[in-house]
């Protein structure tokens, strides 16, 4: 962390995001409730870093990334975009501002027009966003397609004529089209074989490389976040429950769940697996339409105290970088006579 | 596990061609194991790789046309599946061959209670009148971590979470106490801790009722946790068999050595760059006349363009199909380092 991400200025800044969706019922549709899907959710992105965000289905990891692209109308909080806050912001307006920010989407099989050939998928943002002619265009499209990987020949073939891996090129290519500064990519890789997984991988870091992009990387594959992310957030029901940098957090996690979590993760290594105590969690995750009282976790949470289910915990730095939403590592919340966890002395993570 | 016991289920060159429109597609070519009771053999391999069908050719749960399964002979219980009618195949399948399959939520039928699905075959197999059946479903239900059985053997489908939808397509398996248990991806679709649940669960259940299991994976970590032999499956074809320590500390083929090292750990530190399997998986739509990993290994030769390789012994249980592992075959010295 020495000239790592902490020099660095944010390109993202969020603060306390919500994003609620309202449950309707009865004859008059009235609002009777709300699913909270993020709840209440503060993290920065550095410039050129790739911030893993991490956690299980339902948690609202996918929510987030759409809100903070404005893909949504949020319910409360503040966005800004390399300083410009784009909370509030009519969607009129947020168009001028949308070739900086760009998303990378799941599920290439359902993000790409069947009717449209590559070359026009490519040049879509161009044509909206451009005034470049058409022969620009068209050298520009060829161009992302090198950047990416892929054949120039096959500008003029359709979707279903490529591969998973090669889809994911084209949905990768279309989101560079207007040089954005920041990418989401909402589990770029979970529809893909294990194969061609690292391809596309290995593919958005040269990227990153070439261009200086910033990521927030969505992910539930711990593995791969621990490989291509720079800090890490896990989410648990629409909370951000720890936030670190990647070595720290993942050698030594402080959260119950970032424990559980990676605990579950099972070891190919026959040498490690010998080594891995599994925290094996009861139950399944409450319902984001009514989330227990007190912190989210304490339904499940090995290490649960009383005041746990009463108390909400708030997220509080308790290493250099590291921020843990949790009352084990907070003196004022304990009871009398226990020691709050302290986190081993924080490693310097290795440069890159 | 005596080498010399009977196995539950053998298989000899189990071959399933489907019929399309498009051509022939050759999704599973000369497949031959066995399995030993009580035994849990992982099946590997991505999507494509004919894992799956093998399974469903081998209990004729594929409709003909367009599949047309044929081989030497799959004997389970003193029987040839192959030979078997479909009528006696439908006693078998649900009776002493039990199956989960990935997404329970599409593999329950959602207008039926789960009460009413566990007893059925409880009552088609097992001839239980209503009321014994009931009391068994609710064991069944307990048997699998489901609390307050009773009351929730009238719950539909849709009121069960995920996990909780999978400890029920595990206990309509185990219902009338198969002797082979298949288990087609079960914790694909389901969260990690959701997925440790239910590994631990069936690590319990096999210690407790001792059946023999085949589970089919494309997730190495999964097997490694779980599996006593494995088979790593690459086009319609099984690559590499070995015991799953074996496998991991002295992998052979050059496809297994590559899946092993392109999935990056959750605890180890990050290598600087992902290890890549160039190039895409084959097309199988002509019968293999060369090794189907060809196109994509870094260390193929002339030969692996002539002919398909037939598994070679490398250890006591541990056989692989590639050239390079056949004593008799002076392979040139590979161009590309192998993985380091």
């Amino acid at each position: 962390m020495l000239d790592g991400p902490a020099s660095r200025k944010p390109i993202l800044q969020v603060r306390d995001l919500k994003m609620h969706f309202p449950i309707h019922t009865g004859l008059l549709r009235r609002r009777t409730g709300a699913v909270k899907a993020v709840d209440g959710v503060t993290f920065d992105v550095m410039e050129g870093e790739t911030l893993g965000l991490v956690g299980e289905s339902g948690c609202g990891k996918s929510t987030c990334g759409r809100a903070v692209l404005r893909l949504y109308d949020i319910t409360e909080g503040s966005i800004r975009l390399d300083g410009e806050e784009i909370g509030q912001t009519s969607q009129n307006a947020l168009r001028k501002l949308r070739p900086s920010m760009q998303m990378v989407f799941q599920d290439p099989q359902a993000s790409l027009n069947p009717r449209m050939t590559v070359q026009a998928i490519i040049q879509e943002p161009l044509d909206e966003h451009t005034t470049l002619s058409r022969a620009e265009k068209q050298e520009k499209v060829l161009q992302l397609m090198d950047d990416v990987g892929l054949n120039r020949r096959f500008a003029g073939r359709y979707p279903h004529a490529f591969s998973g891996g090669q889809r994911q090129r084209i949905g990768i290519a279309r989101a560079l089209a207007l040089n954005p500064k920041f990418i989401v990519c909402d589990e770029p890789i979970a529809a893909l074989d294990v194969s061609i997984q690292a391809q596309v991988v290995n593919l958005l870091e040269d990227l990153q490389e070439k261009f200086g992009l910033t990521y927030l990387f969505i992910s539930h594959d711990l593995s791969m976040v621990r490989h291509i992310a720079t800090r890490v957030a896990v989410m648990y029901l629409g909370r951000i429950v720890e936030l670190g940098p990647r070595e720290a957090l993942f050698r030594n996690p402080l959260h119950p769940y970032t424990k559980a979590l990676l605990s579950a993760v099972p070891e190919p290594d026959p040498s490690l697996e010998g080594t891995v105590e599994r925290i094996i969690l009861k139950g399944d995750v409450p319902s984001p339409a009514n989330p227990p009282k007190g912190c989210n976790f304490c339904t499940r949470c090995p290490q649960v105290m009383d005041i746990c289910r009463t108390d909400d915990p708030v997220s509080r730095e308790v290493a250099p970088g590291r921020q843990v939403a949790c009352h084990l590592y907070d003196p004022s919340k304990l009871p009398a006579g226990m020691k709050p966890a302290v986190p081993e002395a924080s490693e310097h993570q290795q440069g890159e | 596990m005596p080498d010399g016991a009977t196995p539950v289920l053998d298989v000899q060159s189990l071959k399933t061609i489907f019929r399309t429109r498009a051509g022939d597609v050759h999704a599973v070519n000369d497949v031959s194991f066995n399995l030993r009771p009580g035994e849990l053999l992982g099946v590997v391999g991505e999507s494509g790789s004919g894992k799956s069908v093998t399974m469903m050719s081998l209990i004729g749960l594929l409709p003909s046309p367009p599949a047309m399964v044929s081989g030497r002979g799959v004997m389970f219980d003193g029987q040839d599946l192959l030979k078997t009618d479909p009528e006696s195949l439908r006693k078998i399948r649900g009776g002493k061959i039990g199956f989960i399959f990935q997404d329970p939520m599409t593999s329950l039928n959602p207008v039926f209670t789960v009460g009413f699905q566990i007893m059925e075959p409880l009552r088609t197999h097992m001839g239980l009148d209503k009321k014994a059946a009931k009391i068994r479903a609710k064991e069944l239900l307990e048997l699998v971590g489901i609390p307050d059985a009773a009351r929730r053997l009238n719950d539909y489908p849709h009121q069960f979470s995920g996990g909780m939808r999978q400890r029920v397509m595990i206990a309509i398996a185990l219902a009338c106490d198969p002797k082979l248990l298949i288990a087609d991806e079960p914790t694909t679709a389901l969260d990690v801790t959701i997925q440790a649940q239910i590994i631990e669960l069936m690590k319990e259940l096999r210690a407790k009722l001792g059946m023999a299991v085949i589970w089919i994976t494309h997730d190495l970590g999964v097997i490694a946790g779980i599996a006593d032999r494995v088979m790593v499956m690459y086009g319609g074809q099984i690559v590499e068999h070995a015991t799953v320590r074996e496998l991991f500390t002295n992998p052979q083929h050059p496809y297994t050595r590559a899946l092993l090292t392109t999935v990056p750990s959750v605890r180890k530190e990050r290598a600087r760059r992902l290890t890549v399997i160039e190039g895409q998986p084959p097309l199988m739509m002509a019968a293999p006349d060369s090794c189907p990993f060809m196109d994509r290994c870094t260390v193929a030769f002339d030969l692996c363009a002539r002919m398909n390789p037939q598994r070679y012994p490398v250890n006591a249980g541990h056989n692989v199909a590639c050239f390079r592992a056949d004593p008799g075959i002076a392979a040139p010295a590979p161009q590309v380092a192998a993985h380091a």
